[in-house]
């Protein structure tokens, strides 16, 4: 085993990759591309579908990204990417990442076909969902990866319905599922964690991975400057997970500390404002099954 | 390929011609997802690439959507794409061609003409690249396998040139051409080589000079970039004329740029087709001639640029243009007639045209059919003044229609 | 190239002023983002330790290390999100309303 340095806050390079971008203030989308670059380098090409993350960066003539980035279709992420590692591979360009940043759209939703597509081409890339639960650049209306329970623009709470009647779509372990190289979930909660994975997702020589939990002020209707510290409260009381999977094999990466602080964290957020006892017990018991099960499976 | 004649001469398909002739031209990348009868040009592909004989990456992709957008993932860094479909699967491209097309990326693609369901049809017709029409790609018809060689060497010259940048694609009449075996000339890999230079564009991404790609614009920039596109594909028409006289000088074969007119100097009836069904209709005006008509044809090759100073010279002073359209915009009439028509109304005199909607899921079209169609030009003139004539007809229908 | 610079933008006159397609140069930026305040961050740099987890931390990459080992804000970039306050574990940043920071 080669020894690799581990990146962290003190000896990241001090290089800006993503600035000057237009993305709301305190936004977790950002906050994940603008590491990842940092982890990857120059030697990077990367693609990212219609979305928060390519609206705000590449606005004629304001360019964010320092290195090459093209926006892809919003359903053709995963393909654009295959494309451009077999271009780079044939003109000889072995030594450099392809990433693409898709939102949970973007991902889990339109964009699926062409990832599970290239994952099974055991492409060289690297797939990087931002999940900030909802298509937010369109006006927050519900996706695939949207909670039980979140009300947006198109799963409004009223007397009927308390928001998103579904709960998230299971997209790690459907990644998974392709036998990848590598995958992992993160928050931008858990900086170093995400760092990690960031740089073993570098090394893989297959595809690679990473679901990140990114928090959104404006779609979520938080105040701005607990963007990070709600993240990590997310994973702390089980909302979301930190896991791996390598080697065929699943990795619980933190156990479940705070299961009370579960209802807190709900009601901190304007999008879960209107939930009542009953609904959070459905978020509860969703949350208890899935931990449970994840334990029992790769605990 | 299947049966080898000389060195050069082989009879193959006319998919088999286009797979012959992007080996010649050396893509580093290809992705294609099969359709019928598009498959024997993927095919084809793949076996090269096993074999060694084209040393391109062949990317499986799960879709069209793919297909497209993987080729303009490899544009996109500088690598030079191919991609070929037909039908539904160029309908399932559609986002990623104007895509391609707004994105300067020269990806050139071989689309076998088939009908578009409902109903469910394998068999030929035009609808389908018809509708892409606008996509903002060069559509070029071809008439037989050894054009549609020559045509897809072409077109990696003319998309890639500095002054065009704009995506290509190659339509063959979906079985007629692509099924059908002819004898075809295969050209030398090295004259090959001079003819088509090695894709060089500044508009791609590198390390030395990073690039933003593909980026969105206010409404204060975005119809300069619009009007890019439309001067791009206007100017495409020179380098399309120049590339096969080029390809003339190297190879001996050119086929008259934007369009092919036979016997149209002193013609009275001028049909104007595309594709695959200009050959039928040779033969049908050589018949005609016989018998004294002055018969004329124009075969359209491209409909992208249009042709339209070209077709005025052709068909300036005929009595009566027919059109033949394997399309039909419901609801009005064939797309390539109303092309024509828009040509010819910049001049002022008026020509007596009509539409015919043939071939339509692979319906046949008989050289009878086509004298037929003649016969119609010359009545018309006849009765031309009462405008008592239907300008929109279908040819060779099975049944009675009212109308 | 530490970071996409501040590059100075002529308004195409001529439509051969616009670059070939929408493809232009990575990196290059004509407007800044300090508008977009009403707070701002202000650091003490006698309680501020190096640890840096507020430049780890900011979406818009407006913090920087210093060479003293302590932090600097660009505030041509910083949006004032707050981020940087809520998460150094010194309280060595303040949040000041943009008039009075004045
Ligand atoms: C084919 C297609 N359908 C719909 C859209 C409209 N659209 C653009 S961005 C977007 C939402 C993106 O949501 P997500 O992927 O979650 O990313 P986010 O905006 O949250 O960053 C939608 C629906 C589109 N651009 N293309
Ligand atoms: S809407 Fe949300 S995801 Fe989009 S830029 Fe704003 S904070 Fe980021
Ligand atoms: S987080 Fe606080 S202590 Fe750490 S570097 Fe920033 S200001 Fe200094
Ligand atoms: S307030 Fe927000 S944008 Fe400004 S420096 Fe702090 S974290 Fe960055």
């Amino acid at each position: 085993m080669v020894d690799i340095k581990k990146i962290t806050a003190k000896n990241m390079t001090d290089k800006e990759f993503f600035f000057g971008h237009k993305a709301c203030a305190g936004c977790g989308g950002s906050l994940a591309v603008r590491l990842a670059m940092k982890v990857f380098g120059e030697k990077t090409f990367a693609a990212l579908p219609a979305g928060c993350m390519s609206a705000v960066g590449f606005i004629f003539p304001q360019m964010a990204f320092l290195n090459n980035a093209i926006i892809s279709t919003f359903p053709g992420t995963g393909s654009m990417l295959s494309g451009m590692r077999a271009g780079l591979d044939a003109l000889g360009f072995h030594d450099t990442h392809v990433v693409g940043f898709a939102g949970d759209g973007g991902t889990a939703d339109i964009g699926l076909q062409a990832l599970s597509g290239a994952i099974d081409r055991r492409d060289r890339i690297i797939y990087i969902c931002y999940d900030n639960e909802a298509y937010m650049n369109t006006g927050v209306q519900k996706s695939g990866l949207t909670p039980y329970g979140t009300k947006t623009t198109t799963s409004p709470a009223g007397k009927n319905l308390s928001g998103a009647v579904t709960h998230k779509k299971n997209l790690f372990e459907i990644i998974a599922a392709h036998d990848i190289a590598y995958a992992a979930t993160a928050s931008v909660g858990y900086p170093q964690d995400y760092l990690n994975k960031l740089s073993k997702a570098a090394r893989v020589k297959g595809t690679s991975y990473i679901h990140i939990y990114a928090t959104c002020p404006t779609g979520w209707g938080i105040s701005t400057e607990t963007s990070v510290s709600l993240a990590k409260e997310a994973v702390d009381c089980g909302l979301w997970y930190l896991a791996e999977y390598e080697n065929s094999t699943f990795k619980i990466n933190r156990k479940l500390t705070k299961p009370e602080l579960l209802k807190e964290h709900l009601l901190k957020q304007g999008r879960f404002k209107h939930l009542k006892d009953e609904d959070i017990k459905v978020i509860e018991s969703e949350r208890d099954r899935k931990w449970a099960q994840m334990m029992e499976k790769w605990g | 390929m299947k049966t080898q004649m000389s060195k050069q001469k082989v009879f193959i398909s006319g998919d088999e011609a286009v797979a012959l002739g992007v080996r010649l031209a050396r893509p580093h990348v290809i992705s294609a997802y099969p359709i019928t009868p598009q498959t024997i040009v993927v095919e084809r592909l793949s076996e090269m690439v096993e074999d060694g004989s084209l040393k391109a990456r062949y990317i499986h992709v799960e879709s069209e959507h793919s297909a497209m957008s993987a080729a303009m993932g490899a544009s996109a860094v500088g690598a030079r794409a191919f991609t070929a479909t037909s039908s539904q699967g160029l309908l399932y491209m559609a986002e990623g061609m104007h895509y391609a097309s707004g994105g300067r990326m020269p990806i050139v693609m071989m689309n076998a003409n088939r009908s578009l369901a409902l109903p469910w049809s394998i068999f030929g017709d035009h609808r389908d690249s018809l509708s892409m029409l606008d996509s903002g790609w060069i559509q070029v018809y071809v008439e037989d396998a050894q054009e549609a060689l020559d045509m897809t060497i072409q077109a990696f010259r003319i998309a890639e040139d500095a002054a065009v940048l704009t995506p290509f694609m190659i339509n063959l009449d979906g079985f007629i051409l692509t099924h059908t075996y002819e004898i075809v000339d295969i050209p030398d890999q090295s004259k090959v080589d001079s003819f088509l230079p090695v894709f060089k564009t500044p508009n791609k991404m590198s390390l030395e000079k990073p690039k933003s790609m593909g980026f969105s614009t206010s409404p204060a920039d975005n119809m300069e970039f619009k009007y890019q596109q439309h001067k791009a594909m206007l100017d495409a028409k020179d380098i399309i004329h120049s590339v096969d006289n080029k390809f003339g000088e190297i190879f001996g074969r050119s086929y008259g740029g934007m369009l092919d007119s036979y016997y149209c100097e002193d013609a009275d009836y001028v049909l104007v087709t595309a594709g695959s069904v200009t050959g039928t209709a040779r033969i049908a005006v050589d018949n005609l001639r016989s018998r004294g008509i002055k018969a004329g044809l124009i075969k359209l090759r491209y409909l992208r640029p249009f042709p339209d100073e070209e077709l005025r010279a052709a068909a300036g002073d005929v009595k009566a243009i027919g059109v033949l359209d394997k399309d039909i915009s419901f609801g009005y009439e064939g797309t390539i007639f109303t092309n024509v028509n828009s040509a010819l109304a910049h001049l002022s005199i008026r020509h007596v045209s009509i539409n015919f909607i043939a071939g339509l899921g692979g319906r046949d079209i008989s050289i009878k059919d086509i004298e037929g169609i003649y016969q119609d030009l010359e009545e018309a003139v006849t009765v031309g003044k009462d405008k008592s004539f239907a300008k929109v007809r279908y040819v060779n229908m099975g049944v009675e229609i009212d109308g | 190239m530490l970071k996409p610079e501040i590059k100075n933008y002529v308004t195409p006159k001529h439509i051969r002023d616009y670059p070939t397609g929408p493809s232009f140069e990575a990196g290059h930026l004509v407007s800044i983002n300090a508008g977009w305040r009403t707070f701002k961050p202000v650091v003490d740099i006698n309680v501020c330790t190096g640890c840096y987890q507020c430049y780890l931390l900011c979406s818009d990459g407006a913090i920087s290390k210093t060479d003293n080992k302590k932090i600097e804000f660009d505030y041509s970039f910083c949006k004032g999100c707050g981020v940087c306050a809520h998460e150094c574990s010194f309280n060595a940043i303040s949040m000041v309303k943009e008039e009075l920071a004045k």
